[in-house]
């Protein structure tokens, strides 16, 4: 069952394909995050008294490839306590308006603000009614602005975002971390997919995979997550863009493999070993 | 020789006293440390959906260092007639949280004409608990029943994540029941399988988190209104290792016949 996140209507909540996200009216609170707090209250947060928080519950690797028709995201739906796994539903991969899919790891309610504060981004987008839409590079930039200047201002949000989109035949897929550093690549990953999941995807990764191809590669990554990520869990999402649209995955498990000879008998031949 | 030893004497009891005073004082830091630590609900709550709308429950105990200030507290606090929370953490930081969101439920009903929803009670306590995550300490579960989704749980843990969940368990005592839910968690209870459920979890708990205890509190949310339920230690069952209270010894020593051996030397 898909924990439904605050922002999509009940309707939507069974998740599955062709998911998309409805934003409600945004209080009047909550205008204008990058110039100075004007609202000050319990509502809304002050600004001075704020400093490096720690992160609470937190979801681990995103990784994106880019393929044929567009981008493929892959994330676990874990949101773990400290070292306890405490929620398994959490979705991380989310769809910002036409042409974009963010994923992120980090502190989940900080994910939850970014969130907020694009649909903003989106909605007066939309209201200019231009026939013009943000692409993914344009809300790439925005990320990465928003991220710098509270890393400046020592009160980072805490996450590491994968945004990945297409938008007139362009692929973009980039990544911004909790203090703004910034880049655009063929794959990316967050976290630990930084150290395992990557150098698969420099071996294999080429121009042009298919659909199919890209995800058993996005798969082959996470179950290496899943067996040497102490955060993990098996519980994924794979999300596709391309230029005709979104849709992310039901959550499913993948498979793992434990009967190997070495395992069934690890300590064959070892000193002090029974054999 | 005498005066000598009796001096001495007198001069050993002197030091003896002032290392006793040491040690009183050492003492008297500790407790008096404890007495000033800030109150904590090192607590069970919980938070359960069933077939037509929600069981929140709850322990007793709220304590300030080692010491247990009150043993009956009442950690399920109403926001609006059909949205109640349980609060753990700090007592302070909850209760003000739970009053500010009160009030500004209030306002929002009167402002909408009709109750307010359980999504919108559960936004407005994360707004407070993530614009305020650097001062705050509450772990905060969110239950009610409304016309448009019927009964809704929603956890807000330290931080301010928002989480939609069939069932939530917070709280230092909940460590011990994330096997406990995943093994008895089913979807579709019905109501007394449920309140049977809560009750039994925040006993497991109360067995072995030294920061929960009392007695078990639930509240049951549905279309039809509120009920409070209330369970005394002594209605609760037993676990392992724990016994059947007893007025006194004396009473096993008097019922006893020779095969019973209360008294071993």
């Amino acid at each position: 069952m898909v924990v439904e996140s605050h922002e999509t209507d009940g309707e939507f909540a069974g998740g599955g394909l062709g998911h998309t996200s409805r934003s409600p009216i945004v209080t009047p609170v909550f205008t204008d995050m990058v110039s100075s707090q004007t609202e000050s209250g319990l509502l809304s947060s002050e600004g001075e008294s704020q400093r490096t928080q720690y992160p609470y519950v937190t979801g681990t690797s995103v990784i994106g490839i880019k393929y044929k028709d567009g981008i493929l995201m892959a994330a676990d739906m874990g949101g773990s306590y400290g070292s306890t796994i405490r929620y398994k539903s959490v979705e991380r991969l989310k769809q910002v308006g036409k042409h974009s899919l963010l994923g992120a790891s980090g502190e989940i309610s900080d994910f939850q603000e970014i969130l907020r504060y694009l649909d903003e981004l989106i909605l007066h987008d939309n209201m200019w009614d231009d026939g013009n839409s943000l692409g993914p590079k344009e809300v790439h930039n925005y990320l990465t602005r928003m991220m710098y200047n509270r890393r400046n201002k020592f009160d980072p949000l805490w996450n590491s975002l994968v945004l990945g989109g297409v938008k007139n035949g362009h692929k973009y897929l980039g990544s911004v971390s909790m203090i703004g550093v910034h880049f655009e690549d063929n794959h990316v990953a967050t976290g630990f997919g930084n150290h395992l999941a990557r150098p698969i995807l420099r071996e294999e990764w080429k121009e042009d995979l298919s659909f199919e191809e890209g995800v058993k590669l996005l798969e082959k990554c996470m179950r290496n997550l899943l067996y040497r990520d102490r955060s993990a869990v098996n519980k994924l999402q794979i999300a596709k863009i391309t230029e005709d649209g979104l849709t992310i995955s039901q959550p499913y498990s993948l498979k793992t493999f434990w009967n190997f000879g070495a395992f069934q008998n690890p300590t064959v031949g070892a000193e002090g070993s029974c054999c | 020789m005498f005066e000598w030893d009796s001096v001495s004497t007198c001069s050993f009891f002197f030091f003896d006293c002032l290392i006793n005073y040491n040690r009183f004082s050492e003492g008297m830091d500790s407790i008096m440390k404890d007495l000033n630590s800030p109150h904590s609900m090192g607590t069970t709550i919980i938070g359960v959906t069933y077939d037509g709308g929600v069981i929140l429950g709850a322990d007793s105990r709220t304590s300030t260092g080692l010491y247990v200030a009150n043993r009956a507290s009442d950690k399920i606090t109403q926001l609006t007639d059909n949205v109640y929370l349980c609060r753990s953490g700090s007592a302070a930081d909850s209760q003000l949280v739970s009053d500010y969101v009160r009030h500004f439920l209030h306002q929002h009903t009167i402002q909408l004409g009709q109750p307010a929803t359980v999504k919108v009670a559960a936004n407005l306590i994360r707004l407070l608990s993530y614009n305020n995550k650097n001062m705050l300490q509450a772990g905060l579960i969110v239950g009610g029943w409304d016309k448009y989704e019927g009964g809704k749980i929603y956890g807000v843990p330290l931080g301010g994540t928002i989480v939609e969940q069939p069932f939530a368990i917070g709280g230092s005592g909940s460590t011990y029941l994330y096997g406990f839910f995943d093994q008895e968690w089913k979807n579709g209870m019905t109501k007394d399988e449920a309140e049977k459920l809560v009750v039994k979890a925040v006993s497991l708990a109360i067995a072995r988190d030294g920061a929960s205890g009392g007695v078990v509190r639930t509240v049951i949310i549905n279309s039809e209104g509120v009920t409070r339920n209330f369970y005394p230690g002594d209605t609760l069952p037993l676990w392992h290792e724990e016994l059947p209270p007893q007025n006194s010894l004396l009473d096993i020593l008097s019922s006893s016949s020779s095969s019973a051996e209360p008294m071993v030397s």
